[in-house]
C-alpha cells in the first residue's frame, strides 16, 4: 500500500469519524432543545413541544414557545455556535489553543463598543448588531496591526490582545460608572453575556449572519486545514499565507461581533467549543462543523444551569460559562506551555 | 537595539558582581567561585557604565520635584473651582469650617494622601515583582492580584456584610496572596518552567476569570453595585483620612521590606544558578518577595479598588534613569508612581468635568498602551 493510499483512507475515516461525531452531538443539541422549551414555570411535554414545533399546537404552548422560550432556546443555539466556530478559526490561524476571540481582546472590543452605545446612545437591538460589528472590526484591526510581524503569528498577538482588552475593559468600567444605577445594572447584565432579555429582532440578524458567515467559513477551512501546517508548508501548496489568514479572521471577527450583539460577551465558549470537538472528532482535523455543535451544547446547557440552578434567580448564562471555562483554560495553560 | 534589553542584563551582571567581590570574599571561597573565570565582556564591547551616585541623585530630586508638583496638582484641582489663593490659604490654615476649608481638606487633602500611599505600593509592588519574576511584564494588575484582592472584598462585602477600608484590609490581604498562589502555581506546573510569556499568559486568565466571578456577585444586587461600581474600578474620589490611616502601616513595612530586598534582587537578575552558586537562599528572596507585593497590592486595593498598570509602568521608565539597580529603582519608584497616579487622578477630574473619570479608568488607558510598546519591542524573550 502505498502513503497516498494510506493517506486517502485514513482521511475518508477521519471525514466519516467527523460525521459520526456531529451526528452524535446534534441528537445531545436536540434533547437539550426539547428540554429548554419545555422545562420551565408552564411545563410542557416533549410531545406538546413537538406539536407546537409543528404547528399544531394549543393556545398555551404555542405563546409560552413562539414568544418566550423559543427565542432565547434560538439566541443561545445561534450564539454557542456562532463563537464556537469564531474560536476554532482563530486558535487555528494563531496556532494557539489560548487564542481564543475573549482572549485576545477581540470579544471585549466588541463589548466595549456596545456597551457604549447601550449606555450613551439608547442603541438596542439591530442598531446594536452593526455598532459592536464596527467595534469589533476596529479592536481587530488594532490588535493585528500591532501585533502584525511578517504576518500574524504567535504569543506576540495573545499579548497584545491582553492589552487592548485591558483598555477596552476601562472602556465598559468607564461606562459602567457614567450612568445611573439602574442603567449600570442592565449594562453589566449584558456584559456578563445573558439571554434573558434577548431581542427577537436581533435573533432573526443573528441567523441570517450566522448563515452566511457559516458557509464562508466552511468554504475557506481546507485553508484553515493547510495553515495549521506552518507558514512555509502552506505557501509551499501554493497558498498565500497571510491572505488566507486575514480572510479567516474577518470571518470569525465577525461571528463573534454578532453573537456578542445578540448576547452580549458569553465567556470561554470560544476558547472551549473548538478544543472539545477536536479532541472527540480526533486526527488533529480542524472540524468547524463539530465546534459549532459543541459552542451549541454548552451554551445551552450552561443557560438551563443558570435558569434554575438558584430558585428564584436567572443567573447570566456568562457566569456559568466563565465557572466551567477558567478551570479549563487553567488546565490548558498548565498542560500546554 | 531596545535599551532596555541593551543594559539590562550586563549592567545589573557588573554591578551585582561589583557588589559582591567587594561584599564577601568569605562567599566567594565557599563556594569556590573564581570572579575572573567568569565571561565577562570585554571592556571595548560592553555597554556605559551604571548611573553614576551624582545621576541617581539628581534623578532622585528630580522625581520628589514632580511628586510634589503632582500633590499641589491634585489639591489644587477639583469638579469646583476655587481660586489658587484661596486654597492655599485653606492648607496653611486648618480649621476653617467654611465650604472652602472644607472641600480642600476634607475632600482633597485625604484622596491625595490616599493616592500617595496606594501610589508607592502600586509602584514598588510592581518592581519587586519584576524582580523576583526576572520579567518585564510582571505587575499586581496584569498577573491578577489585583484582581482577587478586588474579588475577596467584593465577597466579604456581599456575604459578611464588611464595610470600611479597614474591614476590607484582610480580605484584601487574603484575596490578593490566593491570586499570586494560584498564578505562580499554574505558571511553574507548566512544561516549560516559569517563561515570561507563560507567567503573563496565566495571569491574565486568573485576572479575567476572578473578575468575571466579580461581576457575578455584583449582577445579583443593585444595592451592592451601587456601592462598588466606582471602586471596582479604582477611585480615590470620596476617600477620607480613615483609609489612609488604616494602610499606612502595612504600606510603610512593605516599602521598606522592598528596600531591604534591593539587594537580594540584583543578585537574582544573574539567574537562578548563578545567584545559588553565589550563596543566595533563591526560594526564600522570591517567598518574601511574593509576600511583599501581596502586602502593597493588598493594601492599595482595599483603600483605592484595583488600580490597574501603575506597577507595570512606572519601574520600566524610572529605569531608563536608574539603570538595573534594583535598590534604586525601587527607591526612585516609590516616588514617581504616586506622582503618576495623582496626575492620572487629576486628568480624571478635568476630562469628564464637571464629573469625574475613575483613576482606575485613566491609568489603564495610559498603562496599556506601555505594556503594548514592551510586548512590540524585544525586552520579551521568545516572541
Amino acid at each position: 500500500m502505498t502513503t497516498t493510499d494510506r493517506t486517502v483512507r485514513r482521511s475518508v475515516a477521519g471525514a466519516r469519524r467527523e460525521l459520526v461525531v456531529l451526528g452524535a452531538v446534534v441528537v445531545v443539541l436536540v434533547a437539550l432543545v426539547l428540554v429548554g422549551l419545555g422545562v420551565g414555570d408552564i411545563p410542557l411535554a416533549p410531545g406538546q413541544v413537538v406539536a407546537a414545533l409543528v404547528g399544531h399546537g394549543d393556545t398555551v404552548s404555542d405563546f409560552v414557545i413562539g414568544q418566550l422560550r423559543g427565542p432565547r432556546v434560538a439566541a443561545a443555539l445561534l450564539v454557542g455556535a456562532s463563537l464556537g466556530v469564531a474560536g476554532g478559526i482563530v486558535q487555528s490561524v494563531v496556532r494557539n489553543p489560548i487564542a481564543s476571540p475573549d482572549v485576545i481582546g477581540i470579544t471585549s472590543g466588541a463589548s466595549a463598543s456596545g456597551l457604549t452605545a447601550i449606555v450613551l446612545f439608547g442603541v438596542s437591538g439591530v442598531g446594536l448588531f452593526w455598532t459592536v460589528l464596527v467595534g469589533a472590526l476596529v479592536v481587530s484591526v488594532l490588535i493585528a496591526g500591532l501585533a502584525w510581524r511578517r504576518g500574524i503569528t504567535g504569543n506576540r498577538v495573545v499579548l497584545v490582545g491582553i492589552g487592548v482588552a485591558a483598555m477596552s475593559v476601562s472602556v465598559s468600567g468607564w461606562m459602567l460608572t457614567s450612568g445611573t444605577v439602574q442603567q449600570a445594572g442592565t449594562a453589566l447584565l449584558w456584559l456578563s453575556g445573558s439571554l434573558n432579555a434577548v431581542d427577537p429582532g436581533i435573533v432573526g440578524v443573528l441567523a441570517v449572519a450566522f448563515v452566511v458567515l457559516g458557509v464562508a467559513a466552511l468554504v475557506q477551512s481546507p485553508r484553515l486545514t493547510v495553515l495549521t501546517l506552518g507558514d512555509e508548508v502552506a505557501s509551499s501548496l501554493g497558498l498565500r499565507p497571510n491572505r488566507a489568514k486575514v480572510l479567516l479572521l474577518l470571518t470569525a471577527v465577525c461571528l463573534t461581533a454578532a453573537a456578542v450583539a445578540t448576547a452580549g460577551p458569553v465567556s470561554f465558549v470560544a476558547l472551549m467549543a473548538a478544543p472539545i470537538a477536536r479532541r472527540l472528532v480526533g486526527g488533529g482535523r480542524v472540524a468547524l462543523g463539530p465546534a459549532a455543535a459543541v459552542g451549541a451544547v454548552i451554551v445551552l446547557a450552561s443557560d438551563l444551569v443558570a435558569q434554575f440552578a438558584l430558585p428564584g434567580t436567572t443567573l447570566p448564562v456568562g457566569v456559568v460559562t466563565g465557572v466551567v471555562g477558567a478551570p479549563y483554560l487553567l488546565w490548558l495553560l498548565a498542560r500546554s506551555r | 537595539m531596545n535599551r532596555v534589553q541593551a543594559r539590562f542584563p550586563w549592567r545589573t551582571y557588573e554591578r551585582a558582581l561589583r557588589a559582591l567581590t567587594t561584599r564577601s570574599a568569605i562567599t566567594e571561597r565557599a563556594h569556590g567561585v573564581r570572579v575572573a573565570s567568569l565571561p565577562m565582556r570585554s571592556p571595548s564591547s560592553a555597554p556605559p557604565a551604571p548611573s553614576s551616585v551624582p545621576r541617581l541623585v539628581g534623578a532622585t530630586v528630580l522625581a520628589v520635584v514632580v511628586l510634589v508638583v503632582a500633590v499641589a496638582l491634585s489639591i489644587a484641582f477639583g469638579s469646583r473651582p476655587i481660586p489658587l489663593a484661596a486654597v492655599f490659604d485653606a492648607v496653611t490654615h486648618p480649621g476653617r469650617d467654611d465650604e472652602i476649608g472644607l472641600i480642600v481638606l476634607g475632600n482633597r487633602v485625604p484622596r491625595t494622601v490616599v493616592g500617595l500611599l496606594a501610589g508607592a505600593a502600586l509602584g514598588v509592588a510592581g518592581a519587586v515583582m519584576q524582580g523576583i519574576t526576572r520579567n518585564p511584564l510582571a505587575d499586581p494588575s496584569v498577573l491578577g492580584i489585583n484582581s482577587g484582592a478586588a474579588l475577596a472584598v467584593v465577597a466579604g462585602i456581599a456575604l459578611f456584610g464588611i464595610s470600611g477600608t479597614a474591614a476590607y484590609l484582610p480580605f484584601a490581604f487574603a484575596g490578593a496572596g490566593l491570586a499570586a498562589l494560584l498564578v505562580y502555581g499554574i505558571a511553574s506546573v507548566a512544561r516549560r518552567g516559569l517563561t515570561p510569556v507563560g507567567l503573563a499568559l496565566s495571569g491574565a486568565v486568573v485576572a479575567a476569570a476572578l473578575a468575571s466571578v466579580t461581576t457575578a456577585v455584583l449582577v445579583t444586587s443593585q444595592s451592592l453595585l451601587d456601592q462598588l461600581r466606582f471602586w471596582q474600578v479604582g477611585a480615590l474620589a470620596g476617600k477620607d483620612l480613615g483609609a489612609a490611616g488604616v494602610i499606612t502601616v502595612p504600606v510603610l513595612v512593605g516599602l521598606g521590606i522592598a528596600f531591604a530586598l534591593g539587594r537580594s534582587l540584583n543578585t537574582l537578575a544573574l539567574g537562578d544558578e548563578l545567584a545559588a552558586s553565589l550563596g543566595q537562599r533563591v526560594v526564600l528572596v522570591r517567598a518574601v518577595g511574593g509576600l511583599v507585593t501581596v502586602l502593597l497590592a493588598g493594601s492599595a486595593v482595599a483603600a483605592a479598588g484595583p488600580v490597574a498598570f501603575i506597577g507595570l509602568a512606572v519601574p520600566h521608565a524610572v529605569r531608563r534613569l536608574s539603570g538595573p539597580d534594583h535598590r534604586w529603582t525601587i527607591l526612585l519608584s516609590a516616588v514617581v508612581a504616586p506622582a503618576l497616579l495623582l496626575v492620572a487622578d487629576v486628568i480624571g477630574r478635568v476630562v469628564a468635568y464637571p464629573g469625574e473619570l475613575q483613576v482606575g479608568i485613566v491609568t489603564a488607558l495610559i498603562g496599556a498602551p506601555v505594556f503594548i510598546a514592551l510586548v512590540r519591542s524585544k525586552a520579551v524573550r521568545g516572541l
